[in-house]
């Protein structure tokens, strides 16, 4: 009998781990021979640990599952059990999903590059190894994959640039420090299916001629990195990465480095000073990190489902992919749903979902059962929507559009009770916390952001358009997204809110 | 140098060596240095610099930028709370607030019994179980004051 258990930080951290230890025991004290899998997750994290049983119908989902459970679930041979939720592939979250980049995340046992393959693991590298690297950089370029990090920009024309410049070395940069609050797909990625990753790396390699890549992943991500530790030394030994990738390609090896805590070092540019040892302070662009990266070569760094998104383009074909979507929008995005949620997951979904359906028909609404007050997507640098711009498409052109961004497509939901006043003050505290210290606009005016919000709490209605010019100057005058992008939860709040920044101001007189 | 000071130089030596090779190393021997002394001594600093070819300075500036490093031993047990939106959205702010009411302590600060450190963290992806807590490298989520009073009892025994 072969049972899964994810191994997914999620799903340990809800005590998977313990249902696995008590699976194992209660097999082994009926003499039953149990092959217990830790796989990734599947996406449905309200119902974890979702535990899977293998059967001849296909895989059975039982969940959410305490070790208490499980002698009753052998007890009921994995039938009938008020746990059981039926055929993992007919829940309606699976079945309504379209499922290109996280298609093997949660059914492989993300360790066996052999599991991998018999889902269609290297395919997309197989075909990219009889491809000219022209004809790969055209391959991701016609199917308009877009940076998945949240920039946005066009994957293929980045590639472009780093295979046509000349150096003697050139480095792929897999982005894996995803700080922002409510996103966890790249960590999903690692933990559940990190040979994909490893994948898109060696044909990103491929494309522009670059034979070292490096994933700088987080410490706030154990368990990622531990995964991924053991996927890159299976890499190496079965030759996926190494002397001659697959041993019919040139050479490719990847070394993973952990950062520091750092949020600013998501920033391209902080990342690469970061990689080399230095403090994760943001460069002026130009130069572009495509010409001059890593130790001043040509660097690729692309967020991790954006290396993971290339597997299945070059497999499937640039068509396949771009015929998903909506608009400059093309393909899938793993949309993650969090924060006050009946069910927070992941949902891979072509773009063009309105913001009402994510929230309203997939979450379930609230975990609170209370209104849904405001829903921030794209990480502490994204906007707070409210309700009445929930017919909004899932896009990047459409989100700009509304005054936000979808960032990493992080959807955090807020409830009634939350002071969107807060949330503002919050979004200036963690920008002075987390500024690198480079630019001013950044540096100083997080801090002067704090305190004019303390001011409007205080009653003091003059603040309101004093903070209003500050966003305005960090926005156009800051040199990376932190300050330049803060200003985007801070103005949504005012702007969509504003009862909650006069509230205050008439508590504070009476 | 004290003779403690040269044990932790011989110890830093022989982590720098094991990282010889590596394009821009500094990170990957701080967190090394960290997982073996527990932070990053001051003795190790001069070794660090010498054998990488930077100033002081330099290592000391790449030391304090990063929230993980630390320039002081922690407690026994790291208990780092997620204070960022999602969690937020679900009670963080309340039950951060608990901890260091039931420690006595604030952020960054350690029990005066050395046990328990208490630090925020932004972030450990683990935003649809909120509020999450990362207890030594062990993952926690939907952390409410019971369970984290079971926790500050679990890691004090």
């Amino acid at each position: 009998m072969r049972i899964y258990v994810p191994r997914d930080s999620a799903a340990k951290a809800l005590g998977a781990d313990e249902v696995a230890s008590a699976v194992k025991a209660e097999a082994l004290r009926r003499g039953l021979e149990v092959t217990v899998v830790r796989n990734g997750s599947r996406g449905m994290v309200w119902l974890e640990p979702l535990l899977e049983v293998e059967t001849q119908a296909g895989r059975l989902a039982f969940g959410p599952v305490g070790p208490g459970d499980v002698a009753g679930l052998f007890e009921a041979g994995f039938g009938a059990h008020d746990k059981a939720l039926g055929r993992t592939e007919d829940l309606p979250w699976m079945k309504a999903q379209t499922r290109l980049t996280f298609a093997r995340c949660g059914i492989i046992d993300p360790l066996s590059l052999d599991d991998c393959q018999a889902h269609g693991g290297l395919a997309g590298l197989r075909r990219a190894l009889g491809m000219t690297p022209e004809g790969i950089v055209a391959e991701v370029t016609d199917s308009g994959l877009r940076g998945r990090g949240g920039a946005g920009f066009p994957t293929g024309i980045k590639w472009k640039t780093v295979a046509g410049a000349t150096a003697d070395r050139k480095y792929i940069v897999c982005n894996a420090d995803e700080g922002d609050s409510g996103t966890f797909a790249d960590r999903m990625m690692m933990e559940g299916d990190p040979f994909t990753l490893i994948e898109g790396m060696v044909i990103a390699g491929l494309g522009v001629g670059a034979d070292k890549g490096f994933i700088y992943s987080r410490s706030e991500y154990p368990d990622a990195n531990a995964v991924l530790a053991d996927a890159i030394r299976l890499a190496r030994a079965s030759g996926l990465l190494g002397a001659s990738v697959l041993g019919l390609g040139p050479a490719f090896d990847i070394e993973l480095r952990i950062g520091a805590g750092a949020y600013v070092c998501g920033e391209e540019t902080a990342l690469l000073n970061s990689l080399e040892g230095k403090r994760g302070v943001v460069r002026a662009k130009p130069p572009l990190p495509a010409l001059e990266g890593f130790m001043g070569r040509p660097t690729v760094v692309n967020n991790v489902i954006s290396l993971a998104t290339v597997p299945v383009i070059l497999a499937k074909g640039a068509a396949h992919y771009r015929d998903f979507g909506l608009g400059r929008s093309r393909g899938t995005i793993p949309l993650q749903i969090a924060g006050n949620v009946r069910r927070g997951g992941l949902f891979e979904t072509a773009f063009g979902m309105p913001l009402g359906t994510i929230v309203d028909d997939l979450a379930g609404g609230t975990a609170s059962g209370r209104p849904v007050k405001a829903v921030q997507v794209g990480g502490p640098l994204g906007a707070y929507f409210p309700r009445a711009v929930f017919g909004t498409a899932f896009g990047y052109e459409e989100y700009a559009a509304q005054g936000g961004l979808i960032g990493h497509a992080g959807i955090v939901v807020f409830d009634d009770s939350a002071d969107m006043l807060a949330q503002a003050r919050f979004a200036m505290e963690f920008c002075a916390i987390e500024s690198c210290g480079k630019c001013t606009p950044c540096r100083i005016g997080a801090v002067r952001g704090v305190e004019t919000v303390d001011r409007i709490a205080r009653g003091d209605k003059a603040a309101i358009p004093l903070l209003t010019d500050l966003c305005e100057t960090m926005k156009s005058g800051s040199l990376c997204a932190l300050g330049g992008f803060t200003p985007y939860p801070v103005m949504s709040a005012l702007t969509h809110f504003p009862d909650d920044f006069h509230t205050s101001a008439k508590e504070a007189a009476e | 140098m004290t003779s403690v000071g040269e044990d932790i130089a011989a110890r830093v030596e022989e982590i720098l060596r094991a990282h010889d090779g590596l394009e821009g190393p500094l990170l990957p021997v701080l967190h090394a240095v960290q997982g073996v002394f527990g932070f990053i001594p001051q003795d190790a600093l001069p070794v660090i610099a010498q054998h990488l070819n930077l100033s002081r300075a330099e290592v000391h500036g790449v030391i304090s930028f990063y929230h993980d490093f630390r320039e002081e031993p922690a407690g026994r047990h790291v208990l780092k709370l997620c204070r960022a939106e999602a969690c937020q959205a679900m009670g963080a702010d309340r039950v951060a607030a608990h901890a260091r009411e039931a420690l006595g302590i604030g952020w960054h600060q350690t029990t005066p019994d050395g046990t328990i450190t208490l630090e925020p963290v932004f972030c450990l992806g683990l935003c649809a179980c909120a509020p999450a807590a990362l207890v030594d490298g062990r993952v926690l989520g939907r952390v409410d004051e019971a369970r984290l009073n079971a926790l500050i009892a679990e890691v004090r025994l």
